[in-house]
């Protein structure tokens, strides 16, 4: 056991070195891409989550998924969802979408109660459908631009837009704020390995379609982020 | 008589031929093949473990003809798209081709108990040009949405751009197909786009 640990910060020290060294020698190797100015750091940052990816979050949500029975899975990511529709709602509500905002709200008390303290999803049944919604939205539909991708260490892709917007979302996350340490920090490793675990299967697609993964990535987030601040309904980019 | 008998003929067998699949409206022809194809994914337990072989050839038999290629291909070149001659754009469809029936042909083998929900549907009668909204449901998820853009032609409608939750499968390539013809042109996008095809034929293999 303690040998396994020894040998996974290993890696870990291995790969931040690699991804470090990878910086260096990348440095100024931009391809020109507007969106994405520093990319020599992004594609370093970039290795050095796909490696920590690889040693630590994915093992073990591959073995999340194998042994959870499926519905304890969607308990669990129900569970979480609840915790995240309150801020969701006061997003919505930053937004001027005070239906919409009404409406998550109204799930968390749907779900809090009937709904187990979250484990299971009544309000959808009802037909309270769920929002994504997050701080770098908000700024979005304020009319902050996105400026710059930036990779970020751990989080992933972002925009400088959005990494503030991830600030934010980090400061009001309730589960950050449970007093009890152990209590919190086994809950927030339980949803990162849950949210791991559900995109185990995109994962592989992704392998399979992505020429270059990095731009493969990058260019998903930037379309997606795009599409979520228009909340589905973002003009059709022009074709050429 | 006899001309107008044989011309008539020609008429039924010219025409009458191709009017089912030039009739079916893009929604029913979005629905029908997804049923279709859902059906045969959920009753298949070797698609469901994974086998690839057989979902590619679930997807060609009954996906691809529904596709315009060289529509997705020009489109994910974008404006390099003038780059290229004819014979070029041939060989960078075919190619494109077979990387986008292997990733959806991988989706499908990573398909569960999502339920897909046909969004209504509106058009003209005298569009040319039509997107299909369709939603995939599960338990514990947001539902994502799918949407599919067709385009009338004589043979009938057919998709040439598909969207997961507002990301487009072709127009994601755009900025690595313009990067690679930059560093090493049209031919280098070509043997890289091959190079691609091969590894994943290797690993199938494998498997």
């Amino acid at each position: 056991m303690f040998n396994m640990v020894k040998q996974t910060s290993g890696s870990v020290k291995k790969t931040v070195a690699v991804a470090l060294l990878a910086a260096a020698l990348s440095g100024c190797a931009t391809s020109g891409n507007q969106k994405d100015p520093v990319e020599g750091f992004n594609r370093a940052m970039f290795s050095f989550n796909e490696g920590l990816d690889a040693v630590i979050i994915k093992p073990v949500a591959q073995g999340y998924d194998a042994v959870m029975p499926s519905p304890v899975r969607t308990g669990v990511t129900n569970f979480f969802g609840n915790i995240a529709d309150f801020f969701i709602g006061v997003n919505n509500l930053l937004q001027g979408k005070p239906t919409e905002a009404a409406s998550d709200i109204g799930r968390v008390l749907v779900n809090s109660t009937i709904g187990l303290l979250g484990v299971i999803d009544v309000a959808s049944n009802m037909g309270m459908e769920k929002h994504e919604e997050d701080f770098g939205q908000t700024f979005g539909r304020w009319g902050v631009g996105d400026g710059a991708y930036v990779v970020v260490p751990v989080f992933g892709p972002r925009t400088v837009r959005d990494t503030a917007g991830l600030v934010l979302d980090v400061a009001a996350d309730p589960v950050a704020h449970v007093d009890h340490v152990p209590t919190r920090n086994s809950l927030l490793v339980l949803r990162v390995v849950d949210t791991r675990a559900d995109m185990l299967p995109a994962d592989k697609v992704i392998e399979e379609a992505a020429l270059d993964k990095y731009a493969y990535v990058r260019d998903g987030y930037l379309q997606r982020r795009r599409n979520l601040i228009h909340d589905g309904n973002a003009p059709r980019e022009k074709a050429d | 008589m006899k001309r107008g008998l044989l011309g008539l003929l020609a008429g039924v067998v010219f025409f009458a031929l191709p009017v089912f699949a030039n009739d079916m409206a893009p929604d029913v022809l979005v629905k029908n093949v997804t049923s279709e194809v859902l059906d045969i994914v959920r009753k298949d337990k070797d698609i469901q473990s994974g086998n690839t072989k057989k979902s590619i050839e679930l997807v060609d038999a009954k996906v691809l003809p529904h596709f315009n290629f060289k529509r997705m291909t020009q489109l994910a070149l974008g404006r390099e798209a003038r780059k290229t001659t004819p014979e070029q754009l041939t060989v960078l469809a075919e190619e494109f081709k077979t990387l986008l029936v292997r990733t959806y042909a991988k989706a499908l083998t990573e398909f569960r108990n999502q339920e897909v929900i046909f969004k209504p549907f509106k058009m003209e009668a005298a569009d040319t040009d039509a997107k299909v909204r369709t939603e995939i449901r599960q338990s514990g998820g947001k539902p994502v949405p799918m949407d599919y853009y067709l385009e009338k032609l004589s043979s009938g409608w057919k998709v040439y751009d598909m969207e997961v939750g507002g990301v487009s499968l072709v127009t994601n390539y755009r900025s690595s197909f313009s990067q690679e013809i930059q560093a090493n042109g049209i031919d280098g996008l070509i043997r890289s786009l091959q190079a691609k095809n091969k590894s994943t034929e290797t690993v199938q293999k494998a498997k």
